[in-house]
């Protein structure tokens, strides 16, 4: 690729300039309060290498918020750009073009994906009574390919240039020819390393979830977050192998011009269509099946009652899951198949409707009569029923596919696609940490701003997107970036502009709880915070990171909801009459350092260094084999050092209590 | 870890520990991966497969001969990787490593017959960039070949650590794992012998 220096780095915008300048502040902050604190060592030793999955999880969570604050800055631009007829905010469509693709891109790909995948990290090992994931080193690994592609993607719209071809990246809108420069390139690596780390989780939770339950713990004992984990990691091999191919023959087409989708020699644009939705459909349920699941764990908890139906929502979990691969052309009905694949995937599409159903009323089921407690955790999800709900009727509204001819690209479709993917899995994000923030960070966020949070960001994500429907309705289509006056559609988007602002401030509040609650909240100690409501193993064992090995004893698992059991069976979990030798893995430096290969190789591809690129796949190859031979059996926590843990956290609890 | 619900004499020593298990069981996972993987470029090679856009067509270039070579090399390969974990079971660690090598050295001759086929092709003006065909072509069998040679280099590190710390429960592990990579990689080039060359040449 030919490219003048004077190009490396975007210039000309100045809301560009403005995110560089704040890059840099940013990056010379950090390095000042760590160097300033002497906190390198610390964060390298506790953090960095650590194989914790409670650590790693943290971790997850917090470059998810991190890519939600970016990803939502995004979103904040493009509702100023269209909140007035020919705002001049955002100058050009080009810049438009780039803001959307990246919003989508990043919410789906770093922030939801992410973000569930750090909850499981942080639930899914305790709720099945294991000392950690399978694969530890792999968990470590996962993550630092997320983190690095998420990084590669990121610096995209200040060096070289933002991709604009849409998240679905659609061919030959994507090709050298129509997306020149390289934006898109940047989207194909950092896509293609992050896929690899979720591949590697998919794998490690199977193996984790199959192979790791305490002794008792039938598959059918499984609480609901486990299963839904199981099924999600399922789909993820199922489905990311696809994405893998896809992105690789798009980088192949781009970068040593063969000739996949490109019309020119042969190619077919379609393939990419449907190679990217055969992934695209299931990873929509990748995103949602554990919100359900954690929305499972939150509504039974604070309803203090049994899941309703509980072998019948496995087995909607499971239908949904083998549906999720069968109504990928339900993306694209307009484009020509003809009646019959329309029809047998419009129908396909509508059966998805019946196992969420029956979720749906499973947990409305749940709530009947039971005591329910409004803490933040279940305000989230009794505000997920309906909101949810309103994104499915309309969902099967799109599925009909003569009618989707009417709908098709306008903003009903962006509207739908938020109600679903902001009720369920975001919503399930924000209702997942603070359900789990005691267990994480040994303290509750507060309540109070909690509720506030809460409030405005239900009212403000109604007032920003319902309006989108009659928007839709009305004509008016997707990724424009201006209008005229003429056209009607100021008003509703005026009002759509003021939600997400709503929704932005409820963010701040949220950020500034975490700082206030870090503060002033009082520590948790018992490990049963939510008013001892817990019913699974996770509260079983104590608050916060330090007993990195999850339990003293394994707990056998007498039923459903075994924590519960236990409470109304008397037995208290923790109470151990002799103290063993635990046997945990190490910290390791290696697969940082691999993912930073990756990210050197995948930089020196996006700009065609080959210099550059071979380097990051020597230094990747140099940290596989230095794996292969490291003799690395992992450390014993002694029978004494357990003894003294735990009898340190009694201390404490008999403290907070006496 | 050390299992401590089944050491007996019965279990293999690849199954020995608990991490071998798992890793085991994960690979199979892994495994499940891979055949989306190359279902996805067989998928594609499909619906490209009559797409050369009036460029070489590939019953002017496959030689059948090189072809059937390469097929009998790498499943003679397969056989010695098994018979290699069969001494490996018996506790005979240098029939064992005659046979890694004997299968090392079928590997590197396939990729070197495989190599060869491509400069082949490439000369006869059939290349990646040549037509939507042939960039399906040399995707799918450039994956293959690609994990063919990830295998040998693999085979190589486990040599040398077998070498090293003779046969224990993690080198064992190890080289059950490559074996099962190593079948799976020929499963693979049945299919590719069959659906690319013998599809073109023979049937159609």
């Amino acid at each position: 690729m030919n490219l003048d220096w004077d190009e490396f780095i975007v210039t000309g915008e100045p809301f560009i300039h403005a995110g560089q300048i704040s890059i840099l502040l940013t990056t010379l902050g950090i390095i000042f309060v760590l160097t300033y604190f002497k906190k390198w060592k610390w964060l390298w030793k506790e953090w960095v290498t650590s194989v914790d999955h409670r650590k790693i999880g943290i971790m997850y969570i917090i470059a998810s918020v991190l890519m939600l604050i970016r990803a939502g800055v995004d979103a904040m631009m493009m509702r100023t750009q269209l909140a007035v007829p020919e705002m001049p905010f955002l100058g050009e469509a080009q810049h438009y073009n780039e803001i959307f693709t990246t919003h989508g891109t990043i919410m789906i790909i770093f922030v939801a994906t992410p973000f569930l995948i750090g909850l499981m990290n942080v639930a899914t090992p305790l709720q099945i009574g294991a000392r950690d994931v399978a694969f530890p080193f792999l968990n470590n690994l996962s993550f630092w390919t997320f983190f690095w592609g998420a990084m590669l993607f990121n610096i995209s719209f200040v060096i070289g240039g933002a991709p604009d071809a849409g998240w679905s990246a659609y061919m030959p809108l994507a090709s050298n020819d129509l997306s020149p420069g390289p934006g898109q390139n940047f989207y194909l690596l950092g896509l293609q390393i992050t896929g690899i780390g979720t591949l590697a989780t998919g794998i490690n939770f199977v193996v984790t979830i199959l192979k790791m339950r305490a002794k008792g713990m039938t598959l059918m004992r499984m609480p609901m977050f486990t299963w839904t984990t199981l099924i999600t990691s399922l789909i993820i091999i199922g489905a990311f192998p696809i994405l893998t191919v896809a992105l690789a023959m798009q980088t192949f087409d781009r970068l040593w011009d063969t000739a996949f989708f490109t019309l020119q020699d042969g190619g077919m644009p379609m393939m990419w269509v449907n190679l990217f939705w055969l992934w695209g459909h299931p990873e929509v349920y990748i995103v949602i099946l554990p919100a359900f699941g954690i929305f499972s764990e939150i509504i039974t908890t604070f309803a203090r009652k049994r899941l309703f139906g509980y072998t019948s929502m496995v087995f909607a979990i499971a239908a949904i899951s083998g549906l999720s691969f069968l109504v990928w052309v339900h993306h694209f009905f307009t484009m020509g198949a003809g009646p019959m694949v329309n029809s047998f995937f419009s129908i396909s599409t509508m059966a998805i409707a019946i196992p969420t159903g029956v979720k749906i009323f499973n947990w409305l089921a749940t709530l009947h009569r039971g005591r329910i407690q409004f803490s933040v955790p279940m305000v989230w999800a009794l505000g997920f029923i309906p909101n949810f709900t309103i994104g499915g009727v309309t969902g099967v509204m799109l599925a009909m596919a003569a009618a989707d001819y009417q709908y098709h690209n306008t903003y009903f479709l962006v509207s739908h696609f938020h109600y679903v993917l902001i009720a369920g899995t975001i919503f399930a994000c924000f209702a997942g940490t603070i359900y789990w923030w005691p267990k994480m960070f040994g303290l509750k966020l507060n309540a109070r701003l909690g509720h506030w949070m809460f409030w405005l960001f239900m009212i403000g994500f109604n007032v920003c997107f319902f309006p989108q429907y009659f928007l839709g309705l009305d004509g008016m289509p997707r990724r424009i970036y201006t209008y005229f006056p003429e056209d009607g559609w100021f008003g509703l988007n005026f009002i759509s502009t003021v939600g997400a602002f709503m929704m932005g401030i409820a963010f701040v509040i949220f950020v500034y709880n975490i700082y206030y609650s870090y503060r002033y909240q009082p520590r948790e100690t018992t490990g049963d915070p939510w008013g001892g409501r817990g019913r699974t193993l996770e509260w079983a064992t104590s608050s916060a990171v330090p007993p990195h090995y999850n339990f003293a004893k394994i707990p056998e698992v007498k039923g459903q909801d075994a924590f519960w059991q236990m409470k109304q069976d008397g037995i208290d979990p923790n109470e151990i009459v002799e103290y063993q030798d635990i046997h945990m893995p190490n910290n390791t430096g290696n697969p940082f350092i691999m993912c930073v290969f990756m990210f050197i190789g995948g930089f020196g591809l996006v700009f065609h260094w080959w210099p550059i690129a071979i380097i990051g796949a020597i230094g990747i190859f140099i940290c596989m084999i230095q794996r292969s031979f490291s003799r690395d059996n992992g450390h014993i926590v002694s029978a004494e050092e357990v003894r003294k843990e735990e009898e340190g956290i009694r201390e404490g609890q008999a403290h907070e209590n006496g | 870890m050390e299992r401590e619900d089944f050491p007996g004499e019965e279990t293999p020593l690849e199954y020995q520990t608990e991490t071998g298990e798992y890793n085991i069981f994960g690979f199979w996972m892994f495994l499940g991966a891979e055949i989306v993987l190359f279902s996805t470029l067989f998928g594609t090679y499909f619906v490209l497969i009559y797409r050369t856009a009036s460029s070489i067509p590939p019953t002017e270039v496959f030689s059948m001969g090189l072809v059937l070579v390469m097929t009998f090399t790498l499943l003679t390969s397969s056989f010695t990787s098994g018979l290699a974990i069969h001494e490996m079971r018996l506790g005979n660690v240098t029939r064992m490593l005659i046979w890694i090598g004997i299968t090392l050295v079928l590997g590197l001759g396939f990729l070197g017959m495989e190599i060869y086929e491509f400069v082949e092709y490439a000369s006869e003006g059939a290349t990646l960039a040549t037509s939507a065909y042939w960039s399906s072509f040399f995707l799918l069998l450039g994956t293959h070949g690609l994990h063919v040679a990830m295998g040998v280099a693999w085979f190589i590190i486990i040599l040398i650590q077998i070498k090293m710390r003779g046969l224990t429960p993690a080198t064992a592990n190890k080289t059950f794992i490559a074996s099962l990579y190593w079948h799976f990689l020929d499963v693979i080039w049945i299919f590719i012998f069959t659906g690319v060359y013998l599809l073109r040449l023979v049937i159609a």
